[in-house]
């Protein structure tokens, strides 16, 4: 940063990171979220988890977990695919499609809790409802995030938020957890990494 | 991946799996009470059928219908095509008309790859002469996997017709690349010579059924062309019957496990007795069915991305 002209000549400098939570953070703002999930839906009676691949579905299991070993309540978790309900298809290689499964009472009449790592434009969400809405009728859809990001494009909110992090467009946050990644942490970049 | 799919050689082990995988997510649409999605929304699948073909045809409107594409059935009867026009200009006329895909059934081997010069968007194999059949040895390789769990190590016996099928050779091709190993079977008159080591190394010729049987996981009879009955290549459909065709004691020598398929039209009491194909062995309905969540696996991942 001092020395702007020779900085030209080397190497490009490695993106700034910062740990926004730990691992520790991280089973803390689970336990929490799942504490909420708890409260606000009485006790999560008619209650699904669904999570979003990649990470959405793990977190989904853990909130299942934690609200089990809290109130021994046993929630059933799924996984929604929305690989291709995505507004962006067409700007990509084709995407592999990966696998749906919902918990063997379906989700008719059901109130859906969405669980995905990072709420960021809020397209994801969009797609998750569109295939929502094709799969059956839940009586209801929230949405649990580990990280809100900011930078909406569309109007969507959640309704559980582990943790809010103000970012700049170029920043971006990257959630690793144990299950997909061998450690739970989630990282702000400075820009994007390559 | 690929843009076309024209042979069962276009495709490598990983990509083949990849078109495994994705159809069993797309199988998963067909029990769904709303029974589509949105992937190809907007783009345009052409039928192009110069062959008489039911169930081909009613598979991939299906599977392009599901998956919200518009589909435009063209068939060559009653077409300009009965006034003459080439095989070239219809090609450009659904190009102008802005097909992003083309599923082309023909009598000519080798006209889907001609085709797949003169137009922009993505060409499928459907059929061609006695050549080619893609998407008919993916659903069949799709079948054996969800009722046997494996490809790879299978034993696979394919009997009957072989010099005339497309059907053969893309399974040949197909399966060979997936680890099966596989046996042509029928009269020397039927089966080309050397077309095991043209088509894939490993690949076995056995003109006697009833050998072949008990070591086979698979069989997959082909159909007996009954326009090619006075061709001389057997002599009676009684004899050819008696020979190679597949009957209830001829099933009950097969391994417990082992799976009876049939590309249909079945000629009962041909090559395939009804006992047979009425059994719990045969996968012949199953086969239909696979037949539409592999053709979206295809068309999906054929237009889903630009792959341009």
């Amino acid at each position: 940063m001092a020395y702007p002209s020779a900085a030209r000549s080397s190497p490009p400098r490695q993106p700034s990171v910062k740990v926004i939570l730990t691992s520790a953070d991280v089973q803390r703002v689970v336990d929490r979220i799942a504490h909420q999930i708890l409260e606000k839906t009485q006790g999560a009676a008619d209650t699904v988890l669904l999570g979003i691949p990649t990470r959405g579905a793990p977190l989904a299991r853990r909130l299942a977990d934690r609200i089990s070993a809290f109130e021994n309540i046993a929630v059933p978790v799924g996984v929604l695919d929305i690989t291709l309900y995505r507004d962006d298809l067409r700007r990509h290689a084709t995407r592999a499609v990966g696998p749906t499964q919902l918990p063997s009472g379906g989700i008719d009449g059901m109130r859906v809790v969405l669980v995905d790592d990072v709420l960021f434009s809020g397209r994801t969400v969009r797609a998750a409802l569109d295939a929502l809405g094709d799969l059956g009728r839940p009586a209801s859809v929230q949405l649990a995030v580990l990280v809100d990001r900011g930078h909406r494009q569309l109007p969507i909110r959640a309704d559980y938020v582990g943790k809010n992090i103000p970012t700049a467009l170029a920043e971006s946050v990257k959630v690793t957890l144990a299950e997909t990644d061998g450690a739970d942490e989630v990282r702000l970049y400075g820009e994007t990494p390559r | 991946m690929i843009r076309h799919l024209l042979s069962g050689a276009d495709l490598d082990a990983d990509t083949a799996t990849q078109i495994l995988d994705t159809a069993a997510e797309m199988a998963a649409v067909s029990g769904r009470e709303v029974k589509k999605l949105p992937a190809l929304r907007g783009r345009t699948v052409v039928n192009l059928f110069y062959e008489d073909s039911t169930r081909t045809r009613i598979s991939f409107e299906a599977a392009a219908k599901r998956l919200s594409a518009d589909v435009i059935n063209f068939s060559a009867k009653g077409s300009s095509v009965a006034k003459g026009e080439s095989l070239k200009d219809t090609a450009l006329t659904l190009q102008a008309m802005g097909a992003d895909a083309v599923v082309v059934r023909h009598p000519a081997s080798g006209a889907p790859h001609r085709l797949a010069d003169w137009v922009d968007g993505s060409v499928v194999n459907a059929g061609d002469g006695t050549h080619e059949h893609p998407t008919q040895a993916l659903l069949d390789a799709y079948t054996m996997r969800s009722r046997l769990g494996r490809l790879a190590g299978l034993s696979v016996a394919v009997v009957g017709d072989v010099l005339h099928s497309r059907v053969a050779r893309s399974n040949v091709l197909l399966l060979s690349t997936l680890g099966a190993k596989v046996t042509l079977v029928g009269p020397p008159t039927l089966i080309p010579l050397d077309i095991a080591a043209a088509l894939a190394p490993g690949t076995d010729v056995c003109y006697d059924l009833d050998a072949v049987l008990p070591s086979s996981d698979v069989v997959m009879m082909l159909r007996v062309q009954r326009e090619r009955m006075n061709d001389s290549y057997f002599p009676s459909a009684r004899e050819y019957a008696r020979r190679y065709g597949l009957d209830g004691p001829r099933m009950r020598r097969l391994p417990e496990h082992a799976i009876v398929m049939h590309p249909g039209p079945m000629n009962r009491g041909m090559e395939i007795a009804p006992e047979v194909a009425d059994s719990p062995r045969s996968t012949i309905v199953e086969q239909v069915a696979n037949g539409v969540s592999v053709r979206m696996a295809v068309l999906y991942l054929l237009l889903g991305g630009n792959n341009r």
